[in-house]
C-alpha cells in the first residue's frame, strides 16, 4: 500500500510539474488482441488517435496486447509513467481498467465498449442495436427473396447485440422475413478469417439469402468479396466499408470508435474531460448507416426516407429497439 | 534417439542449447538492426524487462509457470512416442474443471483446502480431454497429431458455448464466469511476501509456481523411477520390443496421453485459481503450443523444461517490454524473436552437433598426444 501511495505521490508531483510547462496531456492507447491494423474496430481507434496527432502535433504511446494478463500490465505501466488519458480499447479490458483505476486515482482512463464505475474512468459504449436496426431495414427492403442473413465473428453477447438489432430492423419492414445466422468460429481467429467468412456467405446465398450483414472484424472482407462474386448485397460494419466493393455494398453500420478516442484526447487538451458513462447511439452520432458515392445507386428514395423516418422515431423513443445485452435475450429471434 | 553420443553429457545438454539460443539472438539482432534500432539496446531492454526489477521477474515467473505445465505435458507424451499438440485444449478444459469446483465451493472452503480438490479436478478434466485422442490412437489408429489439434477446436467451441450461455455471470456483458471469492483464490506472491514483511510489486505470480515445481519432480519420478514410466519410455523406443517384455502398448498409449492431458490441465491452477480468478475466454492464450517448443528445447527432461520455460517466460515478458519501449518494435517482432528461438532450438537443434563433435574429438586427440 505504502508503495502505491508513494508512487502516486511521485506521479502527481511529476504531473504537476509537467503541467506548468505544457498542457496536461500525454496520451497512450492499449489496443486489444485484434491489433491496431484489423481493418475494423482497433484500427478505427488508431485512426482517431492519428487524426488527433496530426491536428495537435501531440504524439502518443501505444501497446498491443497479446494475452489476457498483458492488459492489466500495459494499463498499469502507462499509469505509472503518467500517461493521460489512457485509451483502453475493447470490452475485454474492463476488469484490468477497474483494478488499475483503483490503484492510480490520478490516472484518467477512457474505456471503449464497456462500463467501469470508477471516479477516474470514462466509459464509452455504443448502441449498436440501433444502427443495426437501420441496416436491417435496408436489407429487408432490398431483398427480393424474403431471406436475409448475418455473419458474426465469435458467438459473444456483443455480437448477438448486432444480430438482434439487425433482426428487429428486418422484421420491422417485413414481419415474415427469414433470417439466416452464422457465427464464424469460437477462437479469436474468428475476427480475422476472410476465407471462412466467404464460405459462410456463399452457403447463406445458396439457402436463399440475397443480403448479408457481417459483424466479424476482418472476416467481413471475405463476406463482401463473396457477395460481389455472387451478385448479392453485403453490409459492412464499424468503419464505413462501402468503398471495399462498390456496387454490391448496400451500406455500412458505422460505429464511431474513432470519434470516441478523438473526443477523449480533445477533451483532455481543452480541460473538459469528464469521468462517467456515455452511451453513443443514433442521437449522438455514435452509430449510423453510411450513404456515400459508392452505394447511392443502390438506395432508392423510398428506402432512404423510410430509414430516416425510423431513425427519427428511434431517437424520439417512438421505436424501441431491444438491446440484447440488457437481459441477454433476443425476443425477435426466439 | 539411437545416435551414438560422442559428446560429454554437459555439452549435449548444456552447451548445444546455449549455442542455439545465442544463434537465435544473433539472427534476431540482425532483424532489429534492419528495422533501424540498436540490437544491443534491445537486448538490454529485453533482459532488464525480464529480470531487472521485481515486477518484471514476477511476470517472467508467472509465464514460466504455465510453460512448465504444458512443457511437461508434451514431454510425457513424447517419451511414449506421441506428439500431443492438444495441450491448448486440454488446459482450456482443465480450466472448466478448476472453475467449476472453485465456483461450487469457494464460499465454503479456504484456498488451502480447495487447492488439492482443484488440482484433482483440473487434471481429471484435462485427462478426460486427452483420453479420447489417446483411445482413438491406440484402438482405432487415428493419428494423435490430427485428433489433438481437432480437439483444441472442439474444446474452444465448447468453452465459448458454456461461457456465453451457461456459466456467464447474469447481467454481465463479457463472456466470463463470476469472480472466485477472494479467500478461495491462490495467494499472489506479493501477498505472501507482504506477510513475510517484504514489499514487492503486485504481479499475477502466485503460489502455483510451487505446484509446477512439484509437477516436475512428479514427472521425473514417474518417467525414470516407476514401472509406468519404464513402460512409457519402452513404447516410445520400440513398440514391438515393449510387447515382448510384457507391456500392453495400447493401454500405455492411453495412460500416457491421460497423464499428459492432466499436466496440461494444471495450467488452470495458475490462470483460473491464481492470476485471473475466474474462467474467461481463451485464458490459455497459446501456452499449450509454446509447451511444444519448451519440451523440444528442454530435451523432455524436467530440469531442461524448467530452464526452457524460464527462457520463454523471459522472452514473453521482456518482449512485451520491448514493445513498450520502442515504437518501431511491435508485438509482431516479438513473435519473430520467439520463432527464431524455436527454429534454432527445435528444428535446427542438431545443426551444431556435428561441428561440436569434431571439435571435441580434436580436443581429446590433442589431449591424448600431450599425455
Amino acid at each position: 500500500m505504502i508503495r502505491v501511495v508513494l508512487k502516486t505521490l511521485a506521479l502527481s508531483v511529476a504531473v504537476a510539474s509537467a503541467s506548468t510547462q505544457a498542457a496536461d496531456l500525454n496520451p497512450a492507447v492499449v489496443f486489444d488482441m485484434g491489433g491496431k491494423f484489423d481493418k475494423s474496430f482497433n484500427q478505427s481507434v488508431y485512426n482517431g488517435m492519428e487524426r488527433f496527432k496530426e491536428e495537435s502535433g501531440v504524439n502518443y504511446r501505444e501497446f498491443e496486447v497479446t494475452n489476457a494478463s498483458q492488459r492489466e500490465q500495459a494499463i498499469r505501466r502507462f499509469a505509472q509513467r503518467g500517461a493521460n488519458p489512457i485509451i483502453s480499447v475493447g470490452f475485454a479490458q474492463a476488469a484490468a481498467v477497474d483494478k488499475v483505476a483503483g490503484e492510480f486515482p490520478d490516472a484518467r482512463i477512457t474505456l471503449i465498449d464497456m462500463v467501469v464505475d470508477k471516479p477516474n474512468v470514462q466509459s464509452v459504449v455504443f448502441n449498436e442495436h440501433e444502427g443495426s436496426f437501420l441496416v436491417g431495414m435496408l436489407a429487408a427492403m432490398k431483398s427480393e427473396t424474403g431471406t436475409v442473413s448475418f455473419v458474426g465473428g465469435m458467438d459473444i453477447p456483443l455480437i448477438r447485440k448486432f444480430e438482434c438489432g439487425y433482426a428487429q430492423g428486418a422484421q420491422y419492414v417485413n414481419k415474415d422475413i427469414n433470417i439466416i445466422r452464422n457465427m464464424t468460429g469460437s477462437t479469436p481467429s474468428a475476427w480475422n478469417d476472410p476465407a471462412k467468412g466467404a464460405e459462410l456467405a456463399v452457403s447463406q446465398f445458396d439457402r436463399g439469402s440475397d443480403v448479408v450483414y457481417a459483424a466479424a472484424g476482418g472476416t467481413g472482407v471475405g463476406v463482401y468479396q463473396a457477395a460481389a462474386d455472387s451478385g448479392k448485397y453485403a453490409i459492412g460494419v464499424d468503419s464505413n466499408q462501402n468503398y471495399l466493393q462498390p456496387g454490391t455494398m448496400l451500406t455500412s453500420m458505422v460505429k464511431r470508435v474513432d470519434v470516441a478516442a478523438y473526443n477523449s484526447l480533445k477533451a483532455m487538451q481543452d480541460g473538459t474531460w469528464q469521468a462517467g458513462f456515455q452511451a453513443l447511439g443514433l442521437a449522438q452520432g455514435g452509430v449510423d448507416w453510411a450513404l456515400d458515392e459508392h452505394n447511392e445507386a443502390l438506395i432508392t428514395e423510398e428506402m432512404k426516407s423510410a430509414v430516416e423516418a425510423a431513425k427519427k422515431a428511434i431517437i424520439a423513443g417512438d421505436i424501441k429497439v431491444h438491446d440484447y445485452m440488457s437481459d441477454n435475450s433476443c425476443p425477435a429471434l426466439d | 534417439m539411437s545416435r551414438r553420443t560422442k559428446l560429454p553429457a554437459w555439452a549435449d545438454i548444456g552447451l548445444i542449447p546455449l549455442i542455439n539460443v545465442l544463434l537465435a539472438f544473433l539472427s534476431a539482432g540482425v532483424v532489429v538492426a534492419l528495422i533501424g534500432e540498436s540490437p544491443l539496446e534491445a537486448v538490454q531492454v529485453l533482459i532488464r524487462g525480464a529480470f531487472g526489477y521485481d515486477e518484471g521477474v514476477g511476470y517472467t515467473l508467472y509465464y514460466t509457470t504455465n510453460f512448465i505445465f504444458t512443457g511437461l505435458a508434451v514431454a510425457v507424451a513424447f517419451h511414449a512416442g506421441l506428439f500431443n499438440i492438444g495441450g491448448e485444449g486440454q488446459a482450456y478444459i482443465g480450466g472448466l474443471g478448476v472453475g467449476l469446483i472453485c465456483l461450487a465451493l469457494d464460499h465454503l472452503l479456504p484456498w488451502w483446502a480447495l487447492l488439492p480438490l482443484a488440482i484433482i479436478a483440473g487434471s481429471l478434466f484435462g485427462a478426460a480431454w486427452a483420453f479420447i485422442p489417446g483411445y482413438l490412437q491406440a484402438y482405432r489408429g487415428s493419428h494423435v497429431v490430427i485428433t489433438t489439434i481437432m480437439f483444441n477446436f472442439i474444446a474452444s467451441a465448447l468453452m465459448v458455448y458454456l461461457l456465453v450461455n451457461v456459466l456467464i455471470q447474469p447481467g454481465s456483458m463479457s463472456p466470463e464466469t463470476r469472480a472466485i471469492a477472494p479467500e478461495s483464490t491462490l495467494p499472489l506472491m506479493h501477498e505472501i511476501f507482504e506477510f513475510l514483511g517484504i514489499k514487492i510489486t503486485q504481479t499475477p505470480l502466485n503460489l502455483s509456481i510451487f505446484v509446477a515445481l512439484l509437477a516436475c519432480l512428479f514427472v521425473w519420478v514417474l518417467i525414470w523411477k516407476t514401472r509406468w514410466g519404464y513402460a512409457i519410455r519402452m513404447i516410445g523406443f520400440n513398440e514391438s520390443a515393449a510387447v515382448y517384455s510384457g507391456i500392453n502398448p495400447k493401454r500405455m498409449v492411453v495412460i500416457a496421453m491421460m497423464i499428459s492431458g492432466s499436466l496440461a490441465g494444471l495450467v488452470a491452477i495458475n490462470e483460473v485459481m491464481g492470476a485471473q480468478e475466474r474462467v474467461g475466454l481463451d485464458f490459455v492464450s497459446g501456452a499449450g503450443f509454446t509447451g511444444i517448443a519448451v519440451a523440444l528445447m528442454g530435451r523432455n527432461h524436467p530440469l531442461g523444461i524448467i530452464i526452457a520455460s524460464l527462457l520463454f517466460g523471459a522472452l514473453f515478458q521482456g518482449g512485451a517490454e520491448l514493445a513498450f519501449e520502442f515504437s518501431t518494435i511491435t508485438r509482431d517482432l516479438v513473435v519473430v524473436i520467439q520463432g527464431l528461438v524455436i527454429l534454432f532450438c527445435g528444428a535446427l537443434a542438431y545443426m551444431m552437433r556435428g561441428p561440436l563433435e569434431r571439435l571435441f574429438a580434436a580436443l581429446s586427440r590433442s589431449n591424448q598426444e600431450e599425455g
